[in-house]
């Protein structure tokens, strides 16, 4: 079970806003790079996250290259996970690949500071300050088993292949 | 029944019908990843510990930050070459990863997979080709295949031709206003329609670049003769297989564009499909314009900027010209268009992404506005939140170089 309290955005939320390109000289040193998630769309995010947090959006979050970083930032940043009223492809692909769930399902109203439980085995989210309950369909069974490894490559490393 | 393209193409790699939605595990012809990702996907590929399956068709490019402007992207770009050379992979430093691709690689009914988002650029060939992570593109190095979801398909329905001064990029930008930024999401978007032989290889080119700019999986074009043309125009004749186009009753969902219709278009800032047609913004002062990058940096976009250019005495904005490969600047440089393109006082900067992605040779002031002919303009795309990017043809761009303002290049011809 995952919980932690909501830090909402909009839509449209592009892979340059959560990963800026002015920092590309820093993706070689990926703790450094995540102190810098998400700044162009809030500049406090970092500082306010706490291990466990949830990151929640609107539509196509996460829209734009294909940066693994974008992920990977969100996931330094504390996050435990990503839900969004609909992510952009290559990003929900490379959240799964590093192991940081995504859940696509309604946010709407949804605040920041809601404390929210993600269970992702029965598929069901709770935002316990609104007293919201959301249901969303169960992921294909090959990316739980990525989720579950811990990410595609240690999937890889444990099943010798995809 | 009529089957998509994409179908077409899953089909006959793995040997079966397919059904949308279904997961297949497909055979990877060609695995590549950029100065930007590569890195990552060389730490997912050395934490494996596994050698790549094959590693003649493993492509590591230099692009996004060529020559290095700091000392982290020149050892990241070191990495980049150590491993290459020792895992017998390709290092390529001539130009953007997806203009090389299909200059010297890409072939109809391949199966691409490459780790930057302009992937489908290649899908003009008739390949499958979408873009994934690093961590995805190390997998399909070491492993050779991919695993993906059949997807639906968006049919585009292509008519008539387009009218002078406007050009592929303005269908494309016109399409993208239509469905919106997430319109394609999960799908790809295959083109067909009578209006295809008006439109030449290049045009094609900027086209499937942008459709993951309506968030599809990738843009696939029929291999038709223009593809074997063009095949043969790099001496790849040999590789052209025809990949026949699809009709309206392949697809359950489909939208038409007569290009006769359309006009030059721009995309505000900070959302591609915030459109607009070009003649109705109003004053919009530019203040640098880029012609260039993996959208329009291919020869003929230079020809097109140039019909207007030619007769400048002067420009109103700095101009960028960022070439998509040396292919293109070596042609540009034998041709008249380099002499003047200087004398207008342009910054001819070396191929590759430069100020595309923000991170060199370009990068906007606070408050600045540009005039891009590449495919993005979100906020803080060419390295500062503070400036503004629209997004327009190179006619539109050249225009626009000339005025100071966002010009229709339709009053120039
Ligand atoms: S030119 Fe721009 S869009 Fe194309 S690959 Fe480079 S950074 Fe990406």
């Amino acid at each position: 079970m995952i919980k932690g309290k909501i830090h909402m955005f909009g839509d449209g939320v592009s892979t340059d806003l959560i990963c800026p390109g002015r920092y590309y000289h820093l993706r070689g040193d990926l703790p450094e790079l995540a102190k810098h998630a998400l700044e162009d769309a809030d500049k406090d995010f970092v500082k306010n996250m706490k291990q466990g947090d949830i990151v929640a959006a609107g539509e196509n979050f996460g829209c734009g290259s294909s940066r693994e970083h974008a992920a990977i930032v969100i996931k330094l940043a504390g996050a435990s996970c990503v839900i969004a009223k609909q992510f952009a492809r290559i990003f929900f692909r490379n959240c799964i690949n590093i192991g940081l769930p995504a859940i696509e399902i309604d946010t709407s109203g949804f605040e920041s500071g809601d404390e929210t439980e993600v269970d992702l085995k029965s598929g069901i989210v709770k935002n316990l300050t609104k007293g919201i309950e959301r249901r969303f369909p169960q992921l294909p069974e090959k990316m739980i088993a990525i989720l579950n490894a811990g990410g595609l490559v240690n999937y890889i490393k444990e099943n010798s292949g995809l | 029944m009529a089957e998509t393209l994409v179908k077409k193409i899953i089909s006959s790699r793995t040997g079966k019908e397919v059904r949308t939605g279904e997961i297949v595990i497909m055979p990877v012809d060609r695995a590549f990843c950029q100065d930007g990702t590569g890195p990552l996907s060389i730490d997912g590929i050395n934490k494996l510990g596994i050698g790549l399956k094959n590693p003649v068709n493993c492509y590591f490019f230099i692009d996004h930050a060529v020559p290095p402007p700091r000392a982290e992207l020149a050892n990241a770009h070191k990495k980049i070459r150590d491993f290459a050379s020792s895992s017998k992979a390709n290092c390529i430093m001539r130009g953007v990863c997806h203009q090389i691709m299909v200059e010297d690689f890409s072939s109809p009914y391949e199966v691409i997979v490459g780790a930057d988002s302009h992937t489908p650029t290649s899908g003009a060939l008739g390949a499958f080709a979408a873009g994934f992570g690093s961590t995805d593109v190390a997998a399909a190095m070491l492993s050779g295949s991919v695993w993906l979801k059949v997807p639906e398909s968006l049919g585009i329905e292509i008519k008539g031709e387009l009218n002078k001064g406007v050009a592929a990029k303005d269908v494309i930008i016109d399409i993208i206003g239509k469905i919106g930024a997430d319109g394609a999401t999960y799908k790809v978007m295959e083109f067909f329609g009578e209006g295809l032989k008006n439109l030449p290889m290049d045009g094609r080119f900027t086209i499937s670049n942008m459709t993951i700019e309506a968030g599809a999986k990738t843009g696939i074009f029929p291999a038709d003769e223009i593809v074997r043309e063009y095949l043969k125009s790099r001496g790849r004749e040999g590789d052209f297989r025809e990949l026949p186009a699809s009709v309206a009753s392949a697809y359950e969902n489909m939208i038409s564009e007569d290009m006769r219709k359309i006009v030059p278009m721009v995309s505000c800032p900070h959302q591609v499909d915030n459109v607009s047609p070009a003649s109705e913004l109003g004053d919009v002062k530019v203040d640098v314009v880029l012609i260039g990058t993996c959208t329009n940096g291919r020869f003929s976009d230079y020809e097109a900027a140039y019909e207007i250019l030619k007769k400048a005495k002067s420009l109103k904005t700095t101009l960028i010209i960022a070439p998509a490969s040396n292919t293109v600047l070596k042609r540009l440089a034998e041709s008249e268009m380099f002499r003047k393109f200087v004398d207008l006082g342009a910054s001819i900067i070396p191929p590759g992404c430069g100020p595309c992605c923000g991170v060199h040779a370009g990068i906007l002031a606070d408050g600045a506005t540009a005039l891009s002919t590449a495919n993005r303009n979100f906020k803080g795309r060419m390295g500062n939140p503070e400036s503004f990017v629209y997004l327009a043809s190179p006619m539109t761009a050249a225009a626009t170089a000339v005025t100071g303002r966002i010009s229709d290049p339709r009053e120039f011809l």
